[in-house]
């Protein structure tokens, strides 16, 4: 079931090792999934980086994966954009050029968090229309239907004393 | 029965959309490249460390940018159609040899042959991520101005350079710079 | 020879099926009692091949016989036995067989209860079971037959790691049992409109059977998140995933069909509201197994696709939900209800509640299928994840949340703001000092928004109680106490249930504590007031893997908290490593470690080590587990048992039936 569409590096720790030897950190997110190759851990400049990290990590989707984030993937290719998007916020990148970043190279589907343009209106704001209108339906809705029940309580009504005045007139 | 109708009609929506998806696959990512020039890079090549490779050899002809490891499986797949298009002498095919290490990626070419005029060493899979790359093989079309026309992900059949690639080659050889 | 065994008793299946499916409907419309009759007897026989399919293929992975390829390729000579029982349905093929089986059960069921039900209504219900079995059947015999052979009958693969676990034993048979369920809300719901009535006693057989389907797939999901939460070694509990959704979805239909169930039962309305849910509920739960089965969407969870199989659940879908929905359009008009009230009404507000829960469910189906829905229009490639998830449930969810804590409160028919207000708003203000309070013991300061939610929560939890408080008399507080009725305690623990889950999922998402750490043993590290201590790293040998297993002790305050194993292990057969977390529960925190990579390039025992404090994470399925038993227990109400009918109901048509009493 884990199944990845194209093939990956095995060889992967050699290298990160080399990397390693080379100095730069390289950004490790400890978790279940079949591994390529060993990480380290990371080095921040303060909690607020820490945090805008992890939570671009949730943002970007891992290409190879079916359907997992960065943050939970340990594909090669996740590994490799962890450690970009990592350098990208030690070099003092801001949220939003990390995120052009990605999506300049990847398109639009690397992004959970659909932009909102003129084809996404729909998707962002569907659901809210469709509450506003539903709450707005339920209430005309109610309002012609106890107009309907009034009506039809009337005729009944109506009925009933015609029948008692014709009763009346018999006696 | 006019509003009752309500229901169907959407879940006959529904179905057609459904239908639709079923033949389309849902991991294939489009590049947002195309159309774009190559993003700059230069990389050591693979038989010859000394020398480089990067986008300035890319330009001045059409050629084939094909992204290829060891460890894949699938580019053993395509190699052979590989092989064929660089003897027609078509086109030149480039390659970048991407997460591998120069060890590997050498033995696998003298085993199986070597159809690319020259082999950039991508060992980080660094110019893989400025090209879009999330796994191989991936083969780009690269006109002469340096501009990525076409871009495959997967291996090639023969049915794909027949109807995707010749068409493409075809169109931009034509086109005077 | 077992296996030939199993796939005769399919086929036979299938023909009893067939049977099932088309003379009792036929006999109803002719007025043929035979024929009429015969849909009992094949239902039970139908259940008795399929359970002896079924057997025939556990056997198979019991005896390791893979000469049957489903076996080769999800089973394996070192998988120990329990694993290789649960392997059955741990695939595509099996996890149909499991589903078609349910199926059978759930129509068993129903020969078993429904005597005291009319012989044509309960023909049109097994009938309607059938054809959906037919449909199931052949789709297993056409294009995924569990007992294919294949020669050499060597081993092909093995169950994947992640899945030799309690979970896989535990979760999908409760999460099916669910997803089928809905399917007799949906026949009971067929054979209403087919008879173009709804009377008293077709709601009052309704809502048990919806209740326990209900509670399975309640279980169900919320035993999902738990499996994901220790077994995919981050700690994640939910992750919107298209599988995760398709389950969800159906879940949000069958609980607002719950609901309007309750209003027909009570006030003889919504009947055409009910109808269309109860269709609808099951539609979402055969769309969910398109989705998982058909490629048509990337999950973690989707089975090994194959378009062929697409095609034939989708024509499969088509017809049952479309044929519904036709049968819907066409006979839905002389359902009709009667029964007035206003604006400020129970009836109004539990219209409101199900507005909402469609409303729900529609939006989580938009941003699963809106992939899908742009890359078919040429639009491009988007992916919809947790993000645009969060941002659109969470505030849907708030005027649910908000109904959920005086609803049960509002008078039928006609009720008025101003009392309204003056009966709540002690319970409101109770609410928010709770809520308050509740934050700064638990937590400590936080953000507005926690904080609100939280509120909410004690809002909908004091409602609860108020209500019960409404129903008791002070002075024969016992009695009061027994002569309340399980449907009226069942619906205060669910509703309870509600307002736990919401404190689990705030304060879990706002406060957890996570590091990625670099420990060798020898090593500790601080989490708040907790100590890690990476004591010593083992390598243990199981059945069929071999691990890397730490021993870590967690401190805290002096006093030895626990001590945990996480490991690393490798499974034989597929070489694949994977992750078991060392997990120490609470009922206010859990402590997770888990282990990552090791680091030993140093020649050290070092491992990247994940550690975790999740606080109020039980909380999460708490909650659905107390709307679980609060489900078993109104469906046990004695009122469904009852032989006579309910005094005072009056059917919308009257009809001559010679084969209920009515008073």
């Amino acid at each position: 079931m884990m199944k990845l569409p194209i093939a990956l590096p095995p060889c992967s720790g050699f290298i990160l090792m080399l990397l390693l030897a080379l100095n730069l950190a390289q950004p490790v997110y400890a978790d279940a999934q079949p591994r390529s190759g060993s990480e380290t851990l990371l080095e921040f400049e303060d909690a607020q980086t820490k945090d805008r990290y992890y939570s671009l990590l949730e943002q970007l989707r891992c290409l190879v994966c079916q359907n997992q984030s960065l943050a939970d993937s340990d594909a090669g290719l996740a590994q490799d954009l962890r450690r970009k998007v990592h350098e990208m916020l030690q070099e003092g990148a801001g949220d939003r050029e990390i995120i052009d970043f990605m999506v300049a190279r990847y398109g639009d589907f690397v992004l959970y968090n659909p932009p909102l343009k003129t084809s996404t209106v729909l998707l962002w704001f569907g659901p809210f229309i469709l509450a506003g209108l539903g709450i707005l339906g339920l209430v005309i809705y109610l309002l012609r239907r106890n107009e309907q029940k009034a009506e039809s309580l009337l005729s009944e009504e109506r009925r009933r004393r015609a029948a008692e005045l014709l009763n009346k007139s018999k006696t | 029965m006019s509003k009752t109708i309500i229901p169907l009609v959407i879940f006959i929506g529904l179905v057609i959309l459904l239908a639709v998806g079923l033949s389309r696959d849902p991991r294939v990512v489009p590049s947002p490249l195309i159309g774009k020039s190559v993003p700059a890079f230069e990389l050591p090549q693979l038989h010859d460390p000394q020398k480089t490779f990067g986008t300035d050899d890319l330009k001045g002809q059409v050629s084939l940018l094909n992204v290829w490891g060891s460890w894949c499986v699938s580019c053993r797949v395509e190699h052979p159609l590989l092989l064929q298009v660089a003897q027609q002498n078509l086109i030149p095919i480039y390659g970048l040899n991407y997460k591998d290490t120069r060890e590997d990626a050498i033995n696998w070419l003298d085993q199986l042959g070597d159809p690319y005029s020259a082999v950039a060493f991508d060992a980080a899979g660094e110019v893989g991520i400025d090209l879009g790359v999330y796994g191989a093989p991936e083969t780009y079309i690269i006109d002469r101005n340096g501009m990525i026309a076409y871009k495959h992900i997967g291996p090639i059949s023969g049915r794909d350079w027949r109807e995707k690639f010749l068409p493409v080659i075809q169109q931009l050889k034509n086109v005077k710079s | 020879m077992i296996p030939e065994l199993g796939h005769f008793a399919l086929i036979l299946a299938l023909c009893l099926a067939i049977v099932q499916g088309t003379l009792p409907l036929a006999g109803t419309a002719l007025r043929n009692t035979s024929w009429m009759q015969i849909a009992v007897p094949a239902a039970r026989w139908q259940f008795g091949c399929l359970a002896l399919a079924f057997a025939c293929l556990t056997y198979a992975f019991i005896d390791k016989d893979f000469s049957v390829l489903y076996v080769a390729q999800n089973s394996n000579s070192l998988l120990p036995v329990y694993y290789r029982i649960s392997a059955v349905w741990g695939a595509h093929e099996g996890s149909l067989l499991l589903w078609v089986l349910i199926l059978g059960g759930w129509t068993f069921a129903i020969t078993h209860f429904s005597r005291s039900l009319p012989l044509a209504f309960t023909s049109r219900v097994l009938a309607v079971l059938g054809l959906v079995s037919v449909g199931f059947l052949l789709f297993m015999l056409l294009t995924s037959n569990p007992f294919e052979r294949h020669f050499p009958a060597v081993e092909r693969g093995d169950l994947n790691p992640l899945l030799q676990d309690f979970g896989l034993i535990v979760h999908p048979p409760m999460l099916y049992m669910g997803y089928v369920g809905l399917a007799v809300p949906f026949a009971f719901a067929i054979a209403a409109l087919l008879e173009g009535r709804i009377d008293a006693a077709w709601t009052r057989w309704t809502r048990p059977w919806t209740i326990v389907a209900w509670v399975f797939l309640t279980l169900g999901i919320a035993l999902g998140s738990w499996w994901a939460y220790y077994e995919l070694g981050w700690g994640g509990w939910w992750f919107w995933d298209p599988v995760e959704n398709a389950s969800f979805m159906p879940w949000l239909l069958g609980t607002a069909l719950l609901h309007s169930l309750a209003v027909t039962e009570q006030r003889s309305t919504f009947k055409a509201w009910t109808i269309l849910l109860a269709i609808f509920g099951f539609s979402l739960s055969l769309l969910g197994t398109f989705l998982v089965r058909s490629g048509v969407l990337v999950s973690v969870h989707a089975f090994a696709t194959d378009p062929t199989r697409g095609v034939f659940i989708l024509g499969f879908l088509s017809i049952v939900i479309g044929g519904a929905l036709l049968l819907y359009a066409w006979r839905a008009g002389g359902v009709s209800s009667t029964g007035r009230f206003e604006l400020v009404s129970r009836e109004m507000l539990l219209l409101l509640n199900n507005v909402l829960l469609v409303v729900v469910c529609a939006a989580i189906l938009l941003g699963t299928l809106y992939p899908l829905l742009m890359d078919a229009l040429g639009a491009g490639k988007i992916s919809v994840g947790p993000p645009y998830f969060n941002r659109v449930f969470i505030p849907l969810m708030v005027p649910l949340a908000l109904i959920l804590g005086f609803g049960p409160l509002v008078h039928w028919k006609k009720d008025s703001l101003p009392s309204l207000v003056r009966r709540m708003h002690k319970t409101a203000l109770i609410g928010i000092v709770l809520g308050v309070a509740f934050v700064l013991l638990a937590v400590g300061p936080a953000s507005l928004g926690v904080t609100l939610a939280v509120i909410l929560a004690c809002w909908v939890m004091a409602g609860t109680l108020q209500t019960l408080k409404s129903r008791l008399s002070p002075q024969d507080l016992g009695g009061s106490l027994r002569r309340l009725s399980r449907g009226f305690v069942g619906m205060l623990l669910a509703h309870f249930g509600v307002g736990i889950f919401i404190i689990g999922v705030t304060l879990v998402s706002a406060f957890e504590k996570t590091e990625d750490v670099r420990m060798a043993p020898g090593d500790h590290y601080m989490l708040g007031d907790y100590r890690f201590e990476f004591r010593e790293l083992n390598t243990v040998n199981g059945p069929n893997y071999e691990a890397k297993q730490a021993t870590f002790e967690i401190v805290r305050n002096e006093r030895r908290i626990a001590t945990l194993y996480p490991e690393k292990r490798f499974y034989r057969s597929s070489n694949q490593p994977m992750t078991e977390a060392g997990i120490n529960p609470g009922l206010f925190r859990d402590l997770y470690v888990s282990l990552g990579e090791p680091l030993d390039t140093d020649g050290s025992d070092a491992w990247a080590v994940h550690l975790t404090y999740k606080p109020f994470v039980r909380w999460i399925w708490l909650g659905p587990l107390l709307m679980g038993l609060g489900g078993l227990l109104a469906a046990s109400d004695r009122r469904y048992f009852r032989r006579q009918p309910v005094p005072g109901t009056r059917p919308v048509t009257v009809r001559a039936k010679p084969a209920e009493g009515r008073s």
